[in-house]
């Protein structure tokens, strides 16, 4: 017989004892207050990433313009802002090794956690959300969910190839609990508070 | 009332006063209390080494001696334990079982069936450290373990704070296990004596003159840590506490 | 609180205070360094106490193994200051949550529905991955997956594998099997990379490198990689480490990861990391792999809504890990690979009380709260599961050499009240000391003290002997107590003083008016 038809055999010969339903999981209150915006931008502060709300009229970026004058290679993957790489050229993956600042759009934000999600959609090449020194995330505030069980609950998870919930930047401290951002993946994550236009 | 007091092999040995204080104790209450002169052990040090079957005797013999009574009250939460949850070697007749439903350790028996409301004669002018046995605490829920998320309640500590002029203090670390696990202080030495020195350390450096705790067994071990370290600690079973000792 | 538009300067090391100037603590970082202090190992050179010795099947002496690690007072208590702080960042979390104790039940019952139906989820997720695309494999055992994984990769030509952090990679031997074909593996996650470079296996489930200091480190990169001896900078440490392992992951030919969780209804393969190397590995190289133990399956995606609230609060104290990771279908122009390892766990399915060890998700609270493990060193336990899960979990895979692992434990039950997946772990690891008992999996010498000690105490004249029938020979009782001709009680702690007569005694002179002891 196969591995998979001696598994399975197994399986079906060990099956433990009794009825275990499957339980039905309650919808629970959310943990946060009721000013979403405000709970995400301290839950992802708490996690090592960066919050900015522009100011209407001004410059948007401004809280990463200084980052942004100062690379050489900027990808990005949203019409508010114009970069230097094209990500629809992009042949390899490889090929954004020197990208410093990466700009995408998130599917949506969560309260809970400060996490945002990311699709291969929003992200065109999905390496380039890891391979960028840094990542600039265009989130709209009505897009902030409240919790993590509100986010399984979306579609995106079963419809995506590929899905990833960001909560900061990379993050390590496999070394005597020293924290360090960027330990393989970018180095900072900065969300900033942008309506879809 | 009718009870069959346990003094459990420790107490018996090296703390006869213990055993002492617990008579006299459930004697204020104006209870029977009997003490089954064939007693010797609950079978504990076997069945948590795995021998199940060398443990059988010994706990055929527990169950003969204890029969009959409305309860049987043992000054030890690892004992009252073993008995209610793990005295299964021998077949579970109906006379078996009553025993085991039947055995309480002397804080819970104080707290929860005889409600004891006050100790007047309870006196202990002194800065405590409560140490909880795991057994006592995880096995038979003598207080909120500190991972729980849920009600907090203690009954030891309730019991203490009928006690006047005691002062509680806690250490670092309120329920980390001291080391002693029974035969594991013998087969693993060294972590079982490390531990033992951090859980004293910290009982000193949170205040306390005394260590109080409603197991004998941890005591013993955690009294040859300090003694070793020298640090000037002293123990004393809650059971004396109740009764009235001074110190 | 308001946000305001705030300009970002940044200036390395900028990771240990956030945006708003608080002390970060997330990943699995300390709430308060921990660090050696420089001057103490400087002096003492304190060398990193190395773990149990493996001798074939013979029994592993985690106790002897234990006692260096406790010979290493800088490395212990490090390891114990950085776990226990862990544990109470977990509490932190915990007790954020109203409904935890809820939860651990949910994520209990759903773990328990599921793998009491494991075929029939097992099918289903199969069938949705191949449907997205996805190549499926089955693995009997952990040469099974070693020879898969291997032939994948010959099809490919591939040189080289980058790797993101994986229990089950590490039960199967992948690495040491590995290395005799010629195909380059390189783990990418930080800790796991420095137990790769030093030759050793992970001594903790989430943190590999946690029974190391940063001396360590800086030896073993400056030994492998070239960095400079004297620079112990965890900062210093950490940047030249993704300096040198950036290149290796842009020219890897195959990227491979675990699994924290599968998903029957979508085909879903869930990784939850710090660093982003698991993105990597999934997302840079044109062949991916994911290793999946057949345990890890959870009916659908919104069961993750239970588990992710559960999982990094239990591990670190974090609401989430940086990275919550979905793999579901190939990218375009690249292959994706799903291998299913069984590797014991349809056998385990089947132990009537040992079956729900397979709920564990691999967070490590229980080591990271086990007072034994703390002060033991993961090493110590000379198998890939360490602590409290890994007691119950490896003398399934082999029951003589993992005999003496559940007697490295008090049975406290710390563990079991921390675990989100409410696994019995302290009954169990006294459920296995019978069975290893009755199976004569314990040494000789502890069993005959048992059974001498049985005897005695279940014949009251002859406990009476034992103990003495003079109130002097009390003075022989310690070593009585504690059933032990070796005297190991006095190594670490004085004896007890014998009292002046026992209790019995005492009663027999006090209160005895009838000869059976009644009154």
């Amino acid at each position: 017989m196969s591995a998979r038809e001696d598994t399975l055999a197994r399986i079906r010969r060990n099956r433990p004892a009794g009825d275990h339903p499957l339980p039905d999981v309650p919808l629970f209150p959310p943990l946060v207050g009721n000013d979403r915006v405000a709970e995400f931008g301290e839950r992802l502060k708490r996690m090592g990433g960066r919050i900015a709300a522009p100011v209407p009229g001004e410059d948007p970026f401004a809280a990463v313009r200084e980052r942004l004058d100062t690379a050489t290679v900027i990808a990005s993957a949203v019409t508010e802002i114009a970069g230097n790489r094209d990500l629809g050229a992009v042949a390899r993956p490889q090929d954004l090794a020197d990208v410093d600042v990466a700009i995408v759009r998130a599917v949506f934000g969560v309260a809970e956690t400060g996490s945002v999600l990311f699709t291969q959609d929003e992200l065109r090449v999905n390496a380039v959300a890891y391979l960028a020194q840094h990542l600039v995330v265009l989130l709209d505030p009505a897009d902030i969910l409240v919790n993590i069980q509100a986010a399984y609950r979306r579609p995106d998870f079963g419809r995506a190839a590929y899905a990833v919930l960001h909560t900061g930047p990379s993050a390590t401290a496999d070394i005597e609990g020293v924290l360090i951002h960027g330990a393989q993946g970018v180095r900072s994550l900065t969300v900033i508070l942008l309506p879809r236009s | 009332m009718r009870i069959g007091l346990f003094v459990p092999c420790y107490v018996d040995a090296f703390e006869p006063e213990v055993g002492i204080a617990t008579l006299e104790l459930l004697e204020r209450f104006g209870l029977d209390v009997h003490y089954p002169f064939d007693q010797t052990c609950c079978g504990q040090p076997m069945t948590n080494t795995g021998c199940h079957a060398e443990a059988a005797a010994t706990e055929a013999l527990f169950v003969k001696n204890f029969s009959g009574f409305d309860y049987v009250v043992t000054p030890s939460g690892s004992c009252a334990h073993q008995v209610r949850e793990h005295l299964t070697a021998i077949p579970q007749t109906d006379d078996v079982t009553a025993v085991r439903s039947k055995t309480f350790e002397l804080v819970e028996f104080l707290h929860d069936i005889l409600k004891v409301e006050e100790f007047p004669w309870a006196e202990f002018p002194h800065k405590v450290g409560y140490h909880s046995n795991c057994n006592a605490l995880r096995g038979i829920h003598h207080a909120r373990p500190s991972e729980l998320n849920k009600p907090y309640y203690s009954k030891p500590l309730d019991l203490l704070g009928k006690v006047k002029g005691i002062e509680i203090v806690t250490p670092s670390r309120p329920d980390e296990c001291c080391g002693f696990g029974g035969t594991f202080s013998v087969f693993e030495p060294a972590v079982s004596a490390k531990m033992g020195y951090d859980k004293v350390t910290d009982h000193a450096q949170a205040g306390a003159a005394y260590v109080v705790s409603a197991d004998s067994s941890c005591m013993m071990h955690q009294k040859g840590c300090a003694a070793r370290l020298g640090t000037p600690l002293k123990f004393i079973h809650i059971a004396r506490i109740l009764n009235g000792a001074a110190a | 609180m308001s946000i305001e538009n705030q300009g970002l300067r940044e200036t390395a090391p900028e990771s240990d205070h956030g945006q708003d100037g608080r002390r970060l603590q997330h990943a699995e970082a300390a709430t308060k360094p921990v660090a050696v202090k420089t001057s103490a190992v400087k002096t003492a050179r304190e060398p990193q106490p190395r773990g149990a010795k493996i001798r074939g099947d013979r029994p592993i002496d985690q106790a002897a193994a234990a006692e260096r690690f406790l010979a290493a007072p800088l490395h212990q208590k490090a390891h114990d200051a950085r776990l226990w702080d862990l544990r109470g960042k977990r509490d932190v979390a915990a007790f954020g949550i109203p409904e935890w104790e809820e939860l651990r039940e949910l994520a209990s019952q759903i773990k328990t529905h599921t793998l009491s139906n494991l075929d029939r989820y097992l099918e289903e997720f199969e069938a949705n991955a191949r449907a997205n695309g996805v190549h499926v494999h089955w693995a009997a055992d952990g040469a099974d997956h070693n020879r898969i994984v291997h032939g994948i990769l010959k099809d490919h030509g591939a040189k080289t594998l980058i790797k993101s952090k994986s229990m089950l990679t590490e039960e199967c031997g992948f690495r040491p099997y590995m290395a005799g074909t010629g195909i380059e593996v390189i783990e990418t996650d930080l800790g796991e990379r420095i137990q790769q470079l030093d030759n050793e296996e992970p001594s903790h489930v989430v943190v590999p490198a946690v029974h190391k200091t940063r001396f360590d480190v800086a030896e073993v990169f400056a030994r492998t990689m070239g960095t400079d001896p004297e620079n112990d900078d965890a900062h210093y440490l950490a940047e030249s480490q993704r300096m040198h392992t950036r290149p290796l992951i842009l020219d890897a030919d195959a990227g491979m990861t675990g699994c924290n969780f599968a998903i029957a209804e979508t085909g879903t393969v869930v990784t939850c990391t710090n660093e982003g190397n698991a993105d990597l590995s999934g997302n840079v190289p044109k062949l991916q792999i994911h290793s999946i133990g057949i345990e890890k399956l959870i009916p659908r995606i919104e069961h993750l809504g239970v588990f992710i609230r559960l999982l990094s609060r239990s591990a670190l104290g974090s609401p989430i890990t940086q990275y919550t990771s979905h793999f579901r279908g190939p990218r375009a122009g690249t292959e994706m690979h799903m291998v299913l390892v069984d590797n014991g766990r349809s056998e385990r399915l089947g132990m009537e009380e040992f079956w729900t060890s397979l709920k564990c998700i691999r967070c490590g609270a229980c080591m990271n709260t086990c007072p034994v493990y703390r002060r033991s060193g993961g090493l110590s336990y000379g198998a890939t599961y360490s602590g409290p899960i890994g007691l119950i979990i490896d003398p399934t895979f082999n029951k003589r050499k993992y005999s003496t692992l559940p007697f490295s434990s008090t049975m406290n039950g710390s563990c079991t009240n921390v675990c989100p997946v409410k696994i019995n772990i302290h009954e169990q690891i006294f459920a296995w000391r019978k069975v290893l008992a009755e199976e004569h999996q314990i040494p000789l010498l502890k069993q005959g003290m048992m059974k001498a000690a049985g005897q005695i105490l279940s014949r009251p004249a002859a406990y009476r002997a034992a103990i003495g029938a003079a109130d002097s020979a009390l003075r022989t009782l310690p070593r009585f107590a504690v059933y032990n001709p070796l005297n190991t009680w006095g190594k670490g702690r004085e004896m007890p003083e014998t009292p002046r007569q026992s209790f019995h005694s005492w009663y027999k002179q006090n209160r005895m008016t009838r000869q059976d002891g009644s009154k």
